[in-house]
């Protein structure tokens, strides 16, 4: 098994085929959409392939030390051309085709009309542990 | 009381749930509730004087108790009561049926590796779900979905050996490290799955064929007990104190484990005397190799490289090729070797790695130092990427004088 680490992006993915802010949506189009959302999290329970998801606020700063006995540099809330990750799932699969099916139906969940948003997600391999016998 | 002891003792006692009657998952659930019932303190702390008996009879008051909670199993409860126990068959039996529905074809990899641990090592569901970082929830449906696959499968069915070995491989070498020793699991249940298959007798209960295994059986159990052992022997120097990897001649041998290597050694000598050779023991004669050696330096290569070419006959695998090429840049130096590997696939994990470390031995520095980069990135684990990484930095450094 390996794990893969699912990204959403707010901003900063390439823009997805039913591409509409979500407030323009109706507000049964939002319910279907987290419900969506919801079952296919359970789904993966089922299947022994869940780990673990976290939705993230948009309200992002960057920081970095500034040295001995001085505050944090602080940068943000980010500007509108900045990457804005949306939130993380990460899954257990056996195969890395399994992980791009899996992050293919959750690019499906409903939007706009109720037509699959297709939207972009980025998926990323989680460094494994090391084999005991390789040397 | 003693939970490992116990613990061996679950195969044998789901077998005599099986053979009363019960079916494969409701045993395996049953034995599973007795022994946290155990552990839990839950037997008033008195330690019984026949585990065994003990546990035997927990586990059926707790399968009859599970099956009357359920009414839809009402007939089936009938069905168990009025059932004769059957007679024959025994404790060795029931535990290599239990090997071999665990691993069962039918499951993939991961699914076997789980249900191997719970039902014939008798580990929880939650320290499983830890040894393999992910949510106990996910781990318990990981097993129960396992336990419906082969629930069609008869408890009697000549199993495959082979399939056994992959799984229990898989439970040594790719385990994360929880609070359970996955490595030393895994070698634990070699052990019993050697002891059921009359590979540490002599006599060979599989070794006539038939066994399921293809090319020796019995003596395959044994070859990877073999190079189990002689790798966990090295385990002490593999890690530097902070942790980084260290690799094989670079290693401290006198934190090797002589009396694992004196056993492993052993047992793969008496395993290849039966002349029925497999691919486990062809990797446990390389690893015996390594061990032997007083030194790095005094490695014997040239037979490295024979076994080398005995596994690529074996299993036709590419990472055999790949690593025989580093074996033959040592035997006959690194030329030979970067010959064999420009006849594998560039795409091969570790192929950057091996080019990266025969150019640098055939003096190449600044070609060795960019592979070394590129293995780094497409490393596969953390360890070997800072180890990568360092590789570069050196040369680089060593380059710009």
């Amino acid at each position: 098994m390996a794990k893969y680490l699912l990204l959403k992006h707010y901003r900063g993915a390439p823009a997805a085929v039913n591409d509409v802010p979500m407030d323009q949506w109706k507000p049964e189009e939002v319910t279907a959409h987290i419900q969506y959302m919801r079952d296919f999290a359970a789904r993966l329970e089922t299947t022994g392939e869940y780990v673990g998801e976290q939705a993230l606020s948009p309200e992002g700063t960057f920081v970095r030390y500034d040295g001995e006995g001085r505050p944090p540099v602080t940068d943000g809330p980010f500007a509108e051309t900045k990457d804005l990750i949306a939130g993380w799932m990460v899954i257990d699969v056996e195969t890395y085709d399994r992980a791009l099916e899996l992050a293919a139906e959750l690019s499906a969940a409903p939007g706009a009309g109720g037509k699959p948003i297709h939207e972009w997600l980025e998926i990323r391999p989680a460094y494994g542990e090391q084999a005991t016998a390789t040397e | 009381m003693n939970e490992s002891l116990l613990r061996e003792l679950v195969p044998e006692v789901i077998g005599v749930l099986v053979r009363r009657g019960a079916d494969f998952a409701a045993a395996e659930d049953a034995v599973q509730d007795a022994l946290v019932e155990a552990v839990c303190g839950g037997s008033d702390g008195d330690a019984p004087r026949d585990p065994k008996a003990w546990l035997i009879t927990v586990a059926w008051r707790k399968f009859l108790d599970a099956v009357r909670a359920d009414t839809s199993r009402r007939r089936r409860e009938e069905q168990v009561d009025a059932e004769p126990v059957p007679e024959g068959g025994g404790s060795v039996d029931d535990t290599l049926q239990l090997y071999f529905l665990c691993a069962h074809p039918s499951l993939t990899p991961a699914s076997a590796v789980a249900l191997t641990l719970r039902a014939v090592g008798g580990l929880t569901t939650r320290q499983i779900a830890r040894a393999y970082l992910v949510p106990e929830a996910t781990m318990a449906q990981r097993i129960s979905r396992a336990k419906r696959t082969v629930s069609g499968v008869r408890f009697d069915q000549p199993g495959d050996l082979a399939t056994v070995l992959r799984v229990l491989y898989l439970v040594f070498n790719e385990g994360y490290s929880g609070d359970v020793d996955l490595s030393g699991e895994a070698i634990r249940l070699t052990r019993q799955l050697a002891a059921v298959t009359g590979g540490m007798s002599g006599a060979g209960a599989l070794s006539g064929g038939g066994g399921g295994g293809g090319a020796g059986g019995a003596e395959e159990v044994v070859g990877l007990l073999a190079l189990m052992l002689l790798h966990h022997a090295r385990r002490p120097a593999r890690t530097g104190p902070d942790g980084r990897l260290v690799p094989l001649a670079e290693q401290d041998r006198g934190l090797w484990d002589t009396g694992l290597i004196a056993e492993g050694i052993g047992m793969l000598q008496a395993a290849l005397a039966r002349d029925r050779l497999g691919e486990f023991q062809a990797q446990a004669a390389i690893a015996a190799l390594h061990a032997d050696a007083p030194t790095a330096g005094e490695t014997d290569w040239v037979q490295i490289v024979e076994w080398y070419d005995e596994l690529v006959r074996l299993t036709d695998s590419p990472v055999a090729r790949l690593n025989r090429a580093v074996a033959v840049g040592e035997a006959d130096g690194a030329r030979a070797g970067l010959a064999a590997l420009a006849r594998l696939d560039p795409s091969l994990p570790r192929y950057a790695a091996v080019s990266a470390y025969l150019h640098e031995r055939d003096g190449d520095a600044a070609t060795a130092a960019r592979l070394y980069a590129e293995a780094a990135r497409s490393a596969p684990n953390i360890p070997e990427r800072d180890h990568l990484t360092r590789q570069a930095a050196r040369l680089n450094a060593l380059l710009r004088g």
